[in-house]
């Protein structure tokens, strides 16, 4: 066993320590592909502590560490890759586990127990293939032309999403998409093909789609829903060719049957086989249709190598999902510490989202148990349908598949093998059964398949290992971290054991306080607390943290008790509150004078650009219509607002959980199109919640006639003018996902339309969760937009007076939270960079010029720039 | 041998909120816990993001252990130790502090 730290020439590896290590010598484990199945193996074998005795070196081909396959499709919802990443990275980083990407695995010396990655060979003790599985492509003429795809790795839909869009742009029309394969990953492909905005058809071999999960009538469902959904289906057609246009671009697919369809882009999803191909060569035992053949204990014919996850044959048949490769993973993790662990095969159901069609099969889907009985039903015009497959008795459970609605899936598979109780139909029916409490589910019962956690697991970490909510329970037996379809049921299992065991099931905001934050906020309003410590001291426990502290700063100031900065409140807030700016990467800060309805004067943009001159700071116009000044160090804030303060500016509270702006067009004033005064009545909507503190930041639009240039049913509330009056549009939300207003009322006056914001934001304010903004909140309120509209319109709750005098309040006591700083001494302490040099910059800082501003230098600049080496970074220069 | 830095006076930290000083060429974020009346002092440059932001954070407790989280990404870490919570991997380090004449001093190894 050579110990000597392998050269590795052009591979990125990522390891923290060296590997030279004094002691007892570690045993060498190879582990062959870094996908899913492999991450999991090395995180249980750390769990276990086996890096004492292993050092493990993990090879995978793709560039990136292991990653979520499952969830590949949501890369189309904008989601970073890095989003996508296993575990937090930590694992990698540890003494004793080293990853090297982007290095393929060419060949395994079986004799010399030698494994080859590019020019370089290492040794093992034991090796692990989890080589996966590639996405086969059918042998038909033409598939191999760009802009034909297969759908596995996240460079394969990188390279689709961008094909597509530069298509789209090329041709100057709606891209024509094709998918060959009207599988689950077919229809998955299909729904981002669909989501990029192209015309998609589906294109299936067998007489129905998902011919695997479901039956003939289910799948006849399936079609039905889809094709309402404008992507269209051809079942029982075979592909016969594909052709280019004239520029070499697949531009066609011809069927078997003569027929042909355009197409601008090509998906295969026909099929996965496993890649098996070093053990072939190496000479392992290979099953016929593929697939390293293995024992139940997971070991290969080699007696040093073992085979998991999608490239592993076991029981005479490979398991392509990913929670069987899972249970294997921690097979092979308990081998390796000496333990006897085996698989046992697994449960292949599968719940899936597929162009937001619920599909669901479980257990033995298609009755293969003999004298089985099928109970069915079905709604063609809701396109629903759901089949239950029971036992001779008709009261076994066996199986079933749900096609449309799944939602009766995560009661129903735990209760394969039980009985279901007198009526199964009942299971079936729109309300759904009453799903049998947490209580009712025998422990054996599996609840999440990916990971293979019974319900008495779930249980136990309860009750023995002192989890004390859904989060602490995941972490501790991984049950819903995979596919997520299990959640509702494992925390309804939580929540059940919790009460038994007479601990109150917690929506504690966090370990400092055992309420929610709108009890928080009753308990401060009913009370005379008026500051963190006494809150803590009577009804909280600790010291308080990084979220109870904002949570109570927020309340305390919402409900009028001291300026956000008074007093004890100053330790409460995050720096942004604290000193009243916006943190940068770099620890600097931005700076956002308010500009009411976008409005400014010439002269007003004068001193802005005058002050940023002077202190050398980027300027930008946000996306909020008011200009942003980046860059300020904390020392010059204070210098920075005297002169905006001066000139009449005040705070814009982008730093704050508060109003940021109220976006206005033109309007009546300029516009030929404008209704009513959209300038005038953003201004004054502006200054009237300016500093209102809230759970989440507050946005308004207000848009002069239904053209709708100021995107108001974007904001939380947006106004859009009426020949008649306003309407008011509530719960409008850009971020991760976006949510148009809705109407809340129409054509009001200016006065009633003033009040109804007033009662709105207030309710809200008091009601609504941390860090919830109003699309949520709206949805969490039990009787939806409707139950609010009558508290705000109709006053149901008869409290409209009190949350009116709340905003009169609010609306009376606002001062500008920058000038009370300026004139106050003490305040102005909290800006010094040092305490000991309070005028000195941070030496740290280093920037580079670009577009004629300067930007914070990154690692590579700085440490050219601050090495001062040679090495030129034209055109830029330093500015600091 | 520790040589110990005047940087303050107790008066001077506001409970339960940062301050960074200079210390021998170094940041350092002092903390002065409201509870307790305990000083620490930790590095000020947080090691996740590399900005100079410690002292910025908000103090709090874990299970009784006080904490600091850094005001970039939220890690927390423990005030004692300057062990990261949230990643085994990642500590600050511990500057010594005592307290003289009403005066906060901090301790940094003399060569
Ligand atoms: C400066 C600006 C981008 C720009 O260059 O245009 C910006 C910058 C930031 N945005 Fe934004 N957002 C800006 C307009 C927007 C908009 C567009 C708009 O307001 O019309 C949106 C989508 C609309 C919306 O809010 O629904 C937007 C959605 C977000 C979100 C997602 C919120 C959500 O509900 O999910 C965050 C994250 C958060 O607040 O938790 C965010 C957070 C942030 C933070 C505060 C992130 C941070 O903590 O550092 C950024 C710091 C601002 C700074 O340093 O000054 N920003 N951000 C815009 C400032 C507007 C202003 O004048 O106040
Ligand atoms: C779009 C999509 C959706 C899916 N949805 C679900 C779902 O909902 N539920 C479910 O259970 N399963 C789902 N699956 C299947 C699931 O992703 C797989 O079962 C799982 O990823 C298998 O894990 P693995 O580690 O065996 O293989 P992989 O995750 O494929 O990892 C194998 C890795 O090894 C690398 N590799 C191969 N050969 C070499 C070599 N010679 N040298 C170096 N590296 C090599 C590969 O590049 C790959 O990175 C889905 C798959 C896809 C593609
Ligand atoms: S400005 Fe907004 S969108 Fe841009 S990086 Fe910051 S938070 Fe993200
Ligand atoms: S069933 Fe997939 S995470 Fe639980």
């Amino acid at each position: 066993m050579t110990s000597a730290v392998p050269t590795v020439h052009d591979m990125t590896t990522e390891q923290a320590l060296p590997a030279e290590q004094p002691g007892p010598a570690k045993k060498k484990l190879a582990v062959v592909g870094a996908g899913m199945v492999a991450h999991r193996l090395v995180e249980a074998l750390v769990e276990r502590g086996a890096d004492q005795s292993w050092d493990i070196e993990v090879f995978g081909d793709e560039t990136r560490p292991p990653y979520d396959r499952v969830a590949l499709t949501s890369f189309f919802s904008d989601r970073d890759p890095e989003d996508l990443l296993l575990g937090d990275g930590s694992l990698w980083r540890r003494p004793g586990v080293r990853l090297y990407r982007g290095s393929v695995v060419s060949r395994i010396d079986r004799e010399a127990r030698q494994v080859h990655a590019r020019s370089t060979t290492f040794d093992y003790d034991k090796l692990v293939l989890a080589t996966g599985s590639y996405a086969t492509v059918p042998p038909v003429s033409g598939s191999d032309l760009p802009g034909c795809f297969v759908y596995r790795t996240v460079d394969d839909v990188a390279e689709l999403r961008q094909w597509v869009l530069d298509r789209e742009a090329a041709l100057g029309r709606k891209v024509k998409g094709a998918v060959v394969g009207g599988g689950l990953l077919g229809l998955e492909a299909a729904g981002a093909l669909t989501a990029l905005g192209a015309d998609t058809t589906v294109v299936e071999f067998a007489e129905w789609l998902m011919p695997l999960q479901v039956d003939r009538a289910g799948g006849g469902a399936l079609r039905r829903i889809i094709e309402q959904m404008g992507v269209s289906v051809r079942t029982s057609t075979a592909t016969s060719r594909l052709k280019a246009g004239r520029d070499g671009k697949v531009s066609r697919l011809q069927f078997a049957d003569g027929e042909k369809i355009a197409a601008d882009v090509v998906v295969f999803a026909t099929g996965v086989r496993p890649r098996d191909e070093l053990a072939r060569d190496s000479g392992l035992e290979v099953g016929e249709r593929g697939g390293v053949v293995a024992d139940p204990g997971c070991l290969t014919s080699d007696e040093s190598i073992y085979a998991i996850g999608e490239v592993a044959q076991i029981a005479g048949r490979v398991w392509g999902l990913v929670g069987p490769g899972y249970t294997m993973a921690e097979v092979v993790a308990d081998r390796l510490l000496g333990g006897t662990a085996t698989f046992e095969g697994a449960d292949l159901s599968t719940k899936l989202k597929l162009l937001g069609v619920d599909v669901a099969s479980f257990g033995d889907a298609f009755a293969a148990t003999n004298g089985s009985l099928e109970v069915v039903y079905a709604d063609p015009t809701a396109g629903v349908y759901k089949k239950l497959v029971m036992s001779d008795d008709a009261q076994t459970l066996l199986g079933g598949m749900l096609v449309g609605d799944a939602s009766a899936y995560t009661n129903l598979r735990p209760m394969v093998g039980r009985a279901l109780g007198s009526d199964p139909t009942g299971w079936l029916l729109p309300e759904g059964m009453e799903p049998p409490s947490g209580s009712a589910l025998p422990d054996d019962a599996t609840v999440c398949s990916c990971n293979n956690v019974t319900a008495g697991q779930v249980r136990c970490a309860v009750t023995d290992e002192g989890c004390t909510d859904l989060a602490g329970v995941k972490a501790c037996t991984k049950a819903g971290t995979s596919c997520g379809s299990c959640v509702s049921l494992v925390k309804k299992l939580v929540d059940v054991q919790l009460s038994e065991a007479g601990i109150e099931v917690s929506n504690a905001l966090c370990e400092h306080f055992a309420f929610t934050r709108a009890q928080l906020f009753d308990i401060v309003r009913v009370s005379e607390i008026s500051t963190f410590s006494e809150l803590v001291a009577q009804h909280g426990t600790g010291h308080g943290c990084d979220i109870c502290r904002p949570v109570a700063a927020s309340i305390l100031s919402s409900l009028g008790k001291g300026h956000v900065l008074d007093g004890e409140n100053a330790a409460l807030q995050d720096t942004n509150d604290h000193v009243m700016a916006n943190l940068q990467k770099d620890g600097t800060y931005s700076v956002v004078p308010r500009i009411p309805g976008g409005e400014v004067t010439p002269e007003g943009l004068i001193v802005i650009g005058q002050v940023a001159a002077d202190y050398g700071l980027y300027t930008k116009i946000t996306g909020g219509q008011r200009i942003d000044l980046f860059g300020a160090r904390i020392e010059q804030l204070p210098g920075i607002w005297k002169r905006l303060v001066d000139a009449g500016f005040e705070s814009g509270h982008a730093y704050g959980k508060s109003l940021r702006t109220v976006k206005s067009c033109v309007g009546q004033s300029w516009c030929r199109y404008g209704v009513q005064d959209s300038t005038t009545l953003a201004i004054d909507l502006e200054l009237r919640y300016r500093g209102l503190r809230s759970p989440h930041k507050l946005k308004l639009g207000v848009s002069g006639c239904a053209r709708e240039c100021a995107e108001a049913r974007g904001k939380d509330v947006g106004i859009i003018a009426t020949d008649q009056g306003w309407n008011m549009y509530v719960g409008g939300n850009g971020g991760f996902t976006p949510r148009h207003a809705q109407l809340f009322a129409e054509d009001l006056t200016t006065e009633e339309l003033v009040r109804a914001i007033d009662r709105f934001l207030m309710y809200y304010v008091r009601t609504a969760d941390r860090l919830q903004r109003t699309a949520p909140w709206l949805e969490s309120v039990e009787g939806g937009i409707d139950a609010v509209r009558a508290v705000v319109l109709e006053d149901s709750l008869g409290i409209a007076a009190d949350l009116d005098a709340a905003m009169e309040a609010h609306v009376g006591a606002y001062e500008d939270e920058w000038a009370a700083t300026l004139a106050d001494e003490k305040k102005l302490q909290r800006f010094a960079s040092f305490v000991n040099a309070p005028e000195t910059p941070d030496p740290d800082l280093v920037y580079v010029e670009e577009r004629g501003q300067r930007r914070p230098a990154d690692e590579a600049e700085r440490a050219v720039l601050i090495a001062g080496a040679s090495l030129p970074v034209r055109p830029k220069e330093v500015l600091a | 041998m520790t040589t110990w830095t005047r940087v303050c006076a107790v008066d001077d930290l506001v409970p339960d909120r940062g301050a960074a000083a200079l210390v021998d060429g170094h940041q350092v974020a002092i903390f002065r816990l409201s509870d307790s009346g305990a000083i620490h002092a930790v590095d000020h440059l947080d090691p996740f993001s590399h900005a100079n932001v410690m002292a910025r954070g908000l103090v709090g407790s874990r299970l009784g252990t006080p904490t600091v989280a850094s005001p970039m990404h939220k890690q927390s870490f423990d005030l004692v130790t300057g062990q990261c919570l949230d990643d085994p991997a990642v500590s600050l380090q511990v500057w010594p502090t005592r307290v003289a004449d009403g005066w906060v001093e901090v301790g940094s190894a003399a060569a």
